[in-house]
């Protein structure tokens, strides 16, 4: 077989005459500039109403839990205390979410998990949805009313959204932060933005969701092979082409391709959140790996040395000051001379990773009751660390009696970057409320 | 009278009452975000993000990749009869391909070392492993996809075989 011979399959495929005529305003095309701006550039067979439907829907669950879990992460640092890392409560929805004593100390590990991987996972599905509608960009004219214009606008912010909280939840997980703008808020407010436009444009696309489905079937083309694989008929959203190349991959191969891009990405990632033995599986996770077997030999997001904590800072001369209606200062020694609890507890980061250790130490609602803590009362947890404002926690929470304010771990002493001298360990909270190298706890009547 | 209304919006407007409602009340939650966003930096800076992804997404990243997979193509038609038989290979090397690509842009902070001393303090380890993990990763993915592809060639082969000899022959 010669190679000129061969069909080509791209550059001249044989135009279907009947699509061209069918082509709403062909006279036209000729007028448009060259290039994308004409309806016969965008050739792939598959897309059309029918695969950007089905890339929708699929996406529609996806970003549902994406957010939900987001929102129960914001309210988990308790932005009603103020601070924690987070967006302040001014101008911000209630809190209308927090996890119940009687959930299990790994529930916000499932929540913030499920955030960060599920939204790793679903990258490939936005990019190919993003693909698959890349015609309507360059459209002409591209507005023709006042309701096609507002469209317009809502697209341009549904798309810069999508990317920038997308862009953002990823570079933060990979601890690259090329930025100056406050994480925090622009991730949380960003997704007020992305919410708000996506259940927009869900709103809007429905009928044509609902059209692609009755005219194609939900899942009938996902039955044809390559050989079956016919492009959609020229619809009037201008996305199925008009000028079709021969296909080379199936529908099904596309999400099957897709699929296999998010199973990777899963197999590679979520060890790091699973934890266990599952963690050496996640290879490019960035707190995937395995750097002993020791006591201590679990990960951390931020190291003494980052936080500018030395061991001078908490040898002999250390002291815990704990603010009552009484004021008391306790040594390490009196501190394990007190009653200790053991705890199995999770330390969630909001980046997705979790660790489960077994904690020792003392129940804070024993100190609270130590220096009288006024009835109510939120504490505030005071580190060591320069430069850090303390974080803030209500009455549940470190009344709850799985709440420790830990000084051994797996049966040894907690290290410095665990927090040496003594840090503060609770059920359900992202891992930067755990406070490390606490030096005061303050119990402040409201 | 009504209806004749509703046609007149609909008319000027280009759709129904119900659209513009939505879209108004769509904005109104977007501008507040807004608001509340460009109160999270500099104006510029967010701008540049959230135009300059849009513009690169569009303009640089789809363009980008459509194109390198039609140079592709076109490569593989031109050196490879085979490719156009009965098992076409072009879907082995994009799948591979595309997965290799994806996780590099979800990791490549961490694979080529763009966060290196931030990343070294804040977590007390060397980042090495993750270019050789990538690199191995996107080995095992080809690998793979080549021997599924030999599998489907050799089945193809002995397809043709068992259909060119008369029947009886075995």
């Amino acid at each position: 077989v010669s190679v000129t011979e061969a069909p080509k399959h791209d550059s001249n495929a044989p135009v279907d005459a009947r699509r061209r005529s069918r082509k709403p305003e062909s006279g036209s095309s000729a007028r448009l500039p060259r290039g994308p701006f004409r309806p016969e550039f965008w050739r792939s067979p598959l897309r059309g109403p029918w695969l950007t439907s089905f890339l929708g829907m699929l996406l529609i669950p996806a970003i549902t839990v994406i957010a939900l879990t987001g929102f129960v992460d914001h309210w988990a640092h308790y932005p009603e205390l103020g601070g924690n890392g987070t967006v302040g409560p001014s101008g911000d929805i209630p809190v209308v979410f927090h996890f119940p004593a009687s959930w299990p100390s790994w529930s916000y590990a499932v929540t913030q998990g499920t955030h960060v991987t599920l939204g790793l996972v679903v990258l490939p599905l936005v990019l190919a949805k993003l693909w698959s509608v890349m015609p309507k960009l360059f459209q002409r004219p591209a507005v023709t009313s006042v309701a096609g214009a507002l469209e317009r606008i809502s697209l341009l912010g549904l798309v810069a959204s999508v990317l920038v909280e997308f862009a953002t939840g990823i570079l933060a997980m990979d601890d690259w932060t090329p930025w100056s703008f406050n994480f925090n808020t622009v991730h949380y407010y960003g997704a007020w933005m992305f919410g708000t436009l996506f259940v927009l444009h869900a709103c809007i696309k429905l009928p044509v969701v609902r059209r692609a489905y009755r005219e194609r079937g939900v899942l009938k083309p996902l039955t044809q092979s390559v050989a079956q694989t016919k492009p959609e008929p020229p619809d009037d959203g201008g996305l199925a082409p008009i000028n079709p190349a021969a296909p080379t991959i199936s529908r099904r191969g596309l999400l099957a391709m897709l699929g296999g891009a998010s199973l990777t990405v899963f197999a590679v990632q979520a060890g790091e959140s699973i934890g266990g033995p599952f963690r050496r599986l996640a290879l490019l996770a960035p707190r995937g790996r395995v750097f002993g077997t020791g006591p201590n030999d679990f990960p951390v997001t931020h190291t003494a040395a980052w936080a500018g904590v030395t061991s001078a800072m908490t040898g002999a001369d250390w002291r815990l000051t704990v603010v009552g209606a009484r004021t008391v200062s306790l040594s390490r020694q009196q501190l394990l001379a007190m009653v200790q609890s053991a705890r199995t507890l999770t330390i969630t980061c909001t980046d997705g990773w979790s660790t489960t250790q077994r904690w020792t130490g003392v129940q804070l609602a024993a100190l609270a009751r130590l220096v009288d803590a006024p009835e109510g009362a939120i504490l505030r947890a005071v580190s060591l660390q320069p430069r850090q404002a303390p974080e803030a926690f209500s009455r549940s929470l470190y009344g709850d009696t799985r709440s420790l304010l830990a000084l051994r771990v797996n049966d040894v002493d907690i290290s410095l970057d665990h927090g040496y001298p003594a840090r503060v360990i609770l059920p359900n909270v992202p891992g930067t409320l755990n406070t490390k190298w606490v030096s005061e706890l303050r119990f402040e009547a409201v | 009278m009504r209806r004749g209304l509703r046609l007149g919006f609909r008319r000027r407007y280009g759709a129904s009452p119900l659209h513009l409602l939505v879209h108004l009340v769509g904005f109104a939650i977007v501008a507040f975000a807004l608001d509340r966003i460009f109160s999270g930096g500099d104006v510029k800076e967010l701008l540049l993000w959230y135009l300059g992804f849009v513009i690169a997404h569009d303009l640089l990243f789809v363009p980008a990749y459509t194109g390198l997979d039609r140079l592709f193509r076109a490569t593989i038609t031109r050196l490879l009869p085979s490719a156009r038989s009965d098992v076409p290979v072009i879907n082995h090397v994009r799948a591979p391909a595309l997965i290799s690509a994806l996780l590099l842009i979800i990791y490549f902070p961490l694979i080529l070392r763009r966060n290196e001393g931030w990343y070294v303090e804040l977590s007390g380890h060397p980042l090495t492993h993750y270019l050789r993990n990538w690199l191995l990763i996107t080995a095992v993915l080809f690998l793979g996809s080549g021997l599924i592809y030999a599998g489907r060639v050799v089945r193809a082969r002995a397809r043709r075989v068992a259909d060119i000899r008369p029947e009886g022959v075995s």
